[in-house]
């Protein structure tokens, strides 16, 4: 079984800051390290191997020192690493970075069939959960997403079956492979690295393929030029000054606390009460 | 894990890359370990580095490492409650194309050195604690670490872990550090613009000024205090010892807080942004708090070897001495084929003793003791001092003849004729 884990290193937002002038992100002295939810699809992708056996590869894509990223994967126990890493590459939206992600993903199903492709469920940088999808969607693998657990996999009836988190339950849902599935936190915290393993970080070459290595002849669906989003401004949200009012619970019923608080809806924002058909006060 | 190398050294401070960083150029196969997310996180220093000792490692660092200042002038400040006396040699020729002395700040410049030691060819390990020494027969033959399958074989052991050097006191090579051997320091580092760093201190492009401190601030204990500027900040910092701390329960932020609001100090570092707080110890133990410094296939470099020259503020160029000359003690054994032996790895010893290290420490030998006996070196004569300058230096139809008489009588009323003559003589004795 060959298993991809998607990774991205990422600023720790937590120690971020906005320029208080400029509105850009202060990236200086800020550690990189590995987005916190890939790690828990990195320990997923572990567990399966310890279960069932497989080969995992770590793929990511970025500048020359995300293989820093990639060498703690591989001392948690992952295989092998694969940087996608070229100028090219640069200035991606998460359309371009899904292209070429999986055009690297097909390269490495040409040595071994990928059955699975692991990633967290988003990164804590863009916030916006699309490169998992994005993947899945040009590769036609099956799509999981928000997974909490993987109850089972067969390797040989190629089939898995997962916990989703929904909104309101949990959702168990069993579909075939190849499967592309992103992993919420909260799973297995990440193991620590055996001793073996963190000399085999250090020392084991990471493959670095540019645009062409990675099976890429279409310039136009990468980088800057394969980015149709646009980010037009960047700005800091005042802080809200919103007033809370109490509405008495001294007042009695459910009833009358309902029509206390519509009452006070229609005062305040008459076309809601319009579109709901409530009396204007 | 039957991996086994030439050297293993415990952790990547100054003492420990010079040492991995030595054996490494080599051509040894080393294994430095560093329990740090990287190396640097958990180091503290002022900092000050002194060019000769790295130099001698890596002659051209000049070109590469991340400096902050090379210092022109140094001052010598001692202060009473709202005042200062005070001396000052500032020259040109600490502005040559290999300035003397820069000033550093850890994390960036460890992260540096770490990186020459990796391009050296040592395998460098960090987030990896090193929980005891393996030992066989009275020998030390490898490292146990917190990993699983963490027990790692080597020639020799060198222990660079620091000032506590937990490994050495959990293997019985010295016991537990004595307070009265050990300082505690606290730092503060605060941003301001370059153009009024320059203005404030009197200097331009990457000159840079240092400022050692004694006197009331200390609150009578055995200490001082530095301000060194860096490129765009200041880091201000004052360290007493730990015995004396332990006797006036005066918290130590509390002095540093002092120490800010002093009226000669907090004109320097006004309008600054607070941006780093640390704490750390110093071994200033001297040459008699000195432990067995190598045994059966060990070493023991840098702070954890109380390597500090507390008179000068020097410990990282000693650190980086002793880590080099561990390694080139090894280097030779290991040419030769011979065995890291307790009786081999003396010569590590003996080299020291040749070297500044062991001169310096030797030359102050007496100085921790005379020190924790006269306490008033730190009360009494920084307010004598001041009086005498102020009585000296205010106009006010006062005859000079009778100011100096006042003078003299003050000092004599503090301590006596024979009192003066014995501190006198103490001092001199302290650093012969």
């Amino acid at each position: 079984m060959h298993i991809v884990v998607c990774i991205k290193q990422v600023p720790d937002s937590a120690q971020i800051r906005v320029h208080p002038v400029t509105n850009t992100i202060m990236r200086q002295g800020v550690p990189a390290i590995i987005n916190p939810f890939d790690l828990f699809a990195i320990e997923e992708a572990l567990q399966l191997k310890d279960r069932y056996g497989a080969r995992v590869t770590v793929l990511t894509m970025g500048p020359p020192q995300a293989e820093v990223a990639l060498r703690k994967a591989v001392a948690y126990g992952a295989d092998e690493m694969v940087l996608l890493t070229d100028r090219a590459f640069a200035g991606a939206d998460t359309l371009a970075t899904s292209y070429a992600l999986a055009q690297a993903i097909r390269k490495l199903g040409e040595e071994e069939p990928v059955d699975l492709v692991l990633t967290g469920k988003q990164t804590i940088d863009g916030d916006t959960a699309q490169v998992g999808p994005g993947i899945a969607r040009r590769l036609d693998l099956q799509l999981l997403t928000y997974v909490s657990a993987i109850t089972d996999l067969d390797p040989g009836g190629k089939t898995i079956e997962v916990q989703r988190r929904s909104e309101g339950g949990v959702q168990v849902i069993r579909t075939r492979l190849p499967a592309l599935v992103t992993v919420l936190e909260g799973g297995s915290t990440i193991r620590f690295a055996t001793m073996p393993n963190m000399f085999r970080a250090e020392r084991q070459p990471v493959q670095q393929w540019n645009r062409e290595q990675a099976g890429i002849d279409d310039v136009g669906k990468i980088g800057l030029k394969g980015s149709p989003t646009v980010v037009s401004k960047i700005f800091t949200p005042r802080a809200g000054n919103r007033r809370a009012k109490m509405i008495g619970a001294e007042m009695g019923s459910a009833g009358e606390v309902a029509s206390a608080v519509l009452d006070l809806l229609g005062s305040e924002h008459p076309r809601f009460a319009r579109e709901l058909g409530l009396a204007a006060p | 894990m039957t991996e086994k190398f030439d050297a293993i050294v415990v952790g990547a401070g100054p003492a420990g890359n010079a040492a991995a960083y030595t054996l490494a150029s080599a051509g040894l196969k080393v294994l430095q370990l560093e329990r740090g997310e990287t190396p640097g996180t958990k180091n503290v220093q002022g900092a000050i580095l002194y060019s000769d000792a790295l130099e001698r490692i890596i002659p051209d660092f000049r070109n590469e490492a991340p400096l902050e200042r090379h210092i022109i002038e140094q001052r010598m400040w001692v202060l009473d409650d709202d005042s200062a006396i005070g001396t000052s040699y500032r020259s040109e020729a600490f502005s040559s194309d290999r300035p003397n002395r820069y000033t550093i700040l850890r994390a960036p410049f460890d992260r540096w050195f770490s990186e020459k030691v990796r391009a050296a060819g040592a395998l460098v390990i960090c987030e990896t604690t090193v929980t005891e020494l393996l030992q066989e027969g009275g020998r030390v033959v490898g490292v146990r670490t917190d990993r699983e399958e963490g027990d790692i074989y080597a020639d020799v052991v060198i222990l660079a872990d620091g000032v506590n050097s937990l490994l050495a006191r959990k293997a019985g090579f010295h016991g537990e550090l004595d307070p009265r051997n050990v300082a505690l320091a606290v730092k503060e580092i605060h941003f301001l613009p370059e153009e009024t760093l320059q203005g404030r201190f009197n200097i331009k492009g990457s000159e840079g000024v240092v400022i050692e401190i004694a006197g009331a601030v200390t609150h009578g204990m055995v200490g001082t205090a530095f301000l060194y500027t860096n490129r765009e900040s200041i880091t201000l910092g004052i360290g007493c010892l730990l015995s004396d701390f332990k006797k006036t329960r005066v918290p130590p932020y509390a002095l540093l807080e002092e120490l800010k609001q002093h009226p000669a100090i907090a004109p320097l570092i006004e309008g600054g942004e607070m941006k780093e707080y640390a704490a750390h110890l110093i071994p200033e133990g001297g040459y008699k708090a000195i432990p067995k410094l190598y045994g059966e296939g060990w070493m023991i470099v840098g702070d954890s070897a109380g390597l500090v020259n507390a008179a000068h503020r020097e410990g990282s160029n000693l650190a980086m001495t002793s880590g080099r000359i561990a390694a080139e003690t090894v280097i030779a054994l290991h040419g030769k084929g011979l065995p890291c032996s307790q009786e081999n790895l003396a010569v590590y010893r003996a080299a020291l003793d040749e070297s500044f290290v062991m001169k310096d420490l030797k030359k102050y030998r007496e100085l921790p003791e005379v020190l924790h006996g006269n306490p008033h070196f730190f009360s009494v004569y920084p307010k004598l001092f001041n009086r005498a300058a102020h009585t000296m230096l205010t106009v006010d139809g006062e005859d000079k003849h009778s100011k100096e008489k006042t003078v003299r009588r003050s000092f004599v009323e503090q301590r006596s004729l024979l009192g003066l003559m014995g501190d006198a003589y103490r001092m001199w004795r302290a650093t012969r």
